[in-house]
């Protein structure tokens, strides 16, 4: 395993004070717990660059690409919770972040920018590689920082990592002007904590938490609804002990995979566009939703008029913003996931008579199964590869992916059942995450956890520069292309939408994705047959450090069950027939 | 393309009943409800800060919240500026709209300000200036004032509610206006109730 040894929190690592802007940066870094950053030289930043060149205790993993490096600082946030901190310079080092921070911003995913500014005396006459960061990023950030005080700028960035984490995360940004982090100052940055204006609600009103006990107690055909703030709120053992209990069926959303294990009895497993028929008709069916943590997001709900129609909604949400913006919330429980859930847990004395509801979700499992069939000398159906990685690694195997078919499959055919085991780009639907993702994820996993990269022909070509800097780093990364030689998502669109004309969506030359990796310095795997299958993977798992294996699956493989934009949940397609 | 799952196909699958609107309400068949539009005026308690007020009107684009107007100006706290806004929404939109603005780290506080808050606006008319006299007793009727007297034009102030100020622009529209500004609409609660919440306690 390549990740660098666990430096110990010594005393002695702290110094004696801060003597410059940068220092002081560094130091705030320090006192939020930050152990890594992901980042890319360059001129503005120089100044804190040269500030960790001392930092024995924090380890910076230099990236191929900037957006490399947010993807992987949003990746490490997913998976140990912590922020994660990514680095560039001004100008095209801060836009080549923006990706990453409207990715973890759409996904809430704690995660802080730092990005170096031409001198402050430069600002706003267009120098060279300036660029308004700060004005860039605000409809992206939860907040952002131009930092003009070599005084305060630590305590900006200490600002910037606890907000980043707190209540609903998200990500939060400081621009450091160069004249800033070079100058001389010897304000030790304080305890970072969060801005006075911000304010989090823990418990719901107790009032409205005994209403909406007595609507669940009340409910015939009662579904919970788990989101990404189950995972994000670390609520998943709450969410369980409450389903258990009440014998309550569960449908996930796509960032909360692994929330609830999708191999229980009670597990209706993924909902919406792409999700189960099972799911997608027990929410259609049911007659009250409990959600937690969750956004009510277009690819989950479908068209919203024929959304849950007969629900009452119990709407569990930190952020007071979330409720009612797309789904009304008949009993709005503003809190932290974990906190309400057990209020809820103790207000909610019988659980639903619901024995028949149960039944009918059991029977919908079968009836809409996701088994699918497999002809030896046909190609490689992609359900069957991802089944295979699955059946071959850990329980705790981290899954990273790219965007398009080949993160449906995974979503779909790996069975998950630990928190933070999934980790994919999903409200922004960055194509080319899964790479950096998966370097980000490797070095906050535990040495024992595999990583599982799933990539598509397409996404991985985005960003497969960072192979660089898995190898470099020895890091123990297993990437699986999925290829299909296709911007296979659009090509089903084209196939199902547009008449069949592949616009745009052919690829008449794909390169040799196995080679790719050698000339790297990864090691490179292909399989074509099903025969060909256990030993690439056997190959890739035992490799001591990145491998790549070109899966050349079924071209024409398509991802069902399929509701298409704005339809009705309920009458999700099994077949291109019935789009 | 080939392949699929099985299964019964949609028109073979049961249906529910119900449905919900475009705003994500449910409908209840025998009330069926079309959103209601709302007028209102926002007050806003923010940090007097560089980028607050970009920050405030990339958000209501962002979200498409249609606003009316929004003016902006320091308080007795020079910490402090007040943004007061004239929103228009379809419900849930204000309420919406309300959230959004609170959870933005450099605004304190939010309030709704009811109908009976007072609400003024301050609008400068230009008009042609051949006919003094008359512009100046068609000013005393609308309780305007004229600020600026000249050989060709005329500019005269007057300040009301939006309504008001609406009249006051059509009655000086004889004389030919030559050129409007208005401020938009400033509120503050009535009588002793409090228009911002200045702890910053939500
Ligand atoms: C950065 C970016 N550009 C474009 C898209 C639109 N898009 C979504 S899926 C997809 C195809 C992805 O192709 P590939 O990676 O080969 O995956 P496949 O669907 O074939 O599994 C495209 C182009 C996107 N999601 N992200
Ligand atoms: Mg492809």
């Amino acid at each position: 395993m390549g990740t660098p040894p666990e430096t110990e929190q010594t005393a002695e690592a702290a110094p004696e004070g801060v003597e410059t802007g940068a220092q002081a940066v560094v130091e705030a870094l320090r006192a939020a717990g930050v152990e890594y950053l992901f980042g890319v030289q360059g001129g503005a930043i120089m100044p804190v660059y040269d500030a960790l060149y001392d930092a024995d205790d924090l380890t910076h993993v230099t990236m191929a690409h900037e957006q490399g490096a947010s993807h992987a600082a949003d990746a490490y946030g997913i998976v140990s919770g912590d922020p994660g901190v990514c680095l560039a310079t001004s100008g095209p080092g801060a836009t080549n972040l923006v990706t990453g921070i409207a990715d973890a911003s759409m996904d809430s995913d704690p995660m802080v920018a730092l990005t170096g500014q031409v001198p402050t005396a430069f600002v706003g006459n267009d120098a060279f590689q300036e660029c308004d960061t700060t004005g860039v990023t605000d409809p992206i950030t939860k907040a952002n920082y131009f930092a003009s005080d070599p005084d305060s700028v630590g305590d900006d960035v200490g600002t910037a990592v606890a907000l980043a984490a707190a209540g609903r995360p998200g990500p939060t940004l400081v621009d450091l002007p160069k004249d800033v982090t070079a100058a001389e100052t010897d304000r030790t940055p304080g305890e970072p904590t969060t801005p006075e204006t911000y304010h989090v609600q823990e418990r719901a009103d107790e009032v409205a938490v005994e209403a909406a006990a007595h609507a669940f107690e009340a409910a015939e055909r009662p579904v919970i609804l788990s989101g990404g703030g189950v995972i994000k709120g670390d609520a998943h053992e709450e969410l369980r002990e409450f389903a258990f209990r009440t014998e309550t069926p569960v449908v996930t959303t796509m960032p909360a995979l692994g929330s609830f294990p999708e191999d229980h009895d009670l597990a209706m497993e993924m909902a919406g566009m792409h999700g189960t028929g099972y799911a997608n008709m027990a929410i259609t069916h049911c007659d009250l939703l409990l959600a937690v943590g969750c956004r009510f997001d277009d690819r989950l709900t479908g068209g919203i008029e024929t959304f849950a129609p007969d629900a009452e909604v119990i709407h569990v949400d930190i952020d007071p913003a979330e409720i009612s913006k797309n789904v009304h919330a008949d009993y709005p429980l503003i809190g932290d996931a974990g906190t309400v859930l057990d209020q809820l847990d103790e207000a909610v004395e019988d659980a639903p008579d619901a024995d028949e509801w149960r039944a009918q979700c059991r029977e919908w499992k079968e009836t809409y199964s996701m088994a699918y069939e497999i002809d030896e000398d046909a190609p490689l159906r992609p359900e069957f590869v991802v089944e295979a990685l699955d059946e071959a690694t850990g329980d705790d195997a981290i899954v990273t992916t790219g965007v398009g078919q080949h993160q449906m499959w995974a979503a779909q055919y790996w069975t998950y059942t630990e928190p933070r085991t999934w980790v994919s780009s999903h409200g922004l639907g960055t194509m080319g995450y899964g790479l950096p993702a998966a370097i980000g994820a490797r070095l906050a996993a535990d040495d024992d956890q595999d990583v599982i990269c799933i990539e598509g022909d397409g996404s991985f070509l985005m960003t497969i520069q960072e192979l660089a800097v898995a190898v470099r780093e020895n890091l123990d990364i297993t990437v699986a292309v999925l290829n299909n030689e296709y911007v296979g998502m659009v090509r089903q669109w084209q196939d199902a939408f547009f008449e069949g004309r592949h616009a745009a969506s052919e690829y008449s030359w794909c390169p040799e994705f196995d080679k790719l990796a050698e000339a790297f310095g990864a090691a490179g795997f292909a399989a074509e047959d099903y025969d060909d299958v256990p030993d690439a993977i056997e190959g890739a798992l035992a490799h001591d450090g990145p491998a790549v294996i070109d899966f050349r699956i079924d071209p024409g493989a398509n991802v069902y069950p399929m509701v298409p934009s704005g339809g009705d949940n309920g009458r999700f397609a099994l077949t291109e027939e019935q789009l | 393309m080939s392949n699929g799952l099985s299964g019964p196909a949609p028109d073979e699958r049961p249906t529910p009943q119900g449905r919900r609107t475009p705003e994500g309400v449910r409908i209840d068949p025998e009330a069926e409800a079309q959103p209601e539009i709302r007028r209102t005026t926002l007050s806003a308690l923010v940090k007097h800060e560089p980028g607050v007020l970009a920050e405030v009107s990339t958000l209501f684009s962002r979200r498409q919240f249609n606003i009316e107007s929004l003016t902006v100006g320091p308080t007795t706290d020079p910490d402090r500026a007040r943004i007061t806004m004239v929103v228009e929404e379809p419900e849930p939109g204000v309420e919406q709209a309300k959230k959004q603005l609170a959870k933005l780290l450099p605004v304190v506080s939010v309030t709704e300000l009811g109908e009976d808050s007072i609400e003024r606006e301050l609008a400068l008319i230009k008009v042609d200036g051949e006919r003094p006299d008359e512009v100046h007793a068609v000013a005393e009727v609308c309780d305007a004032r004229t600020v600026d007297v000249g050989p060709r034009a005329l500019t005269v102030e007057v300040t009301g509610t939006e309504p008001e100020v609406d009249r006051a622009i059509e009655a000086f529209e004889r004389f030919g206006v030559r050129e409007v500004v208005r401020t938009g609409t400033a509120a503050l609660a009535r009588g002793t109730n409090e228009t911002a919440n200045t702890t910053g306690e939500p």
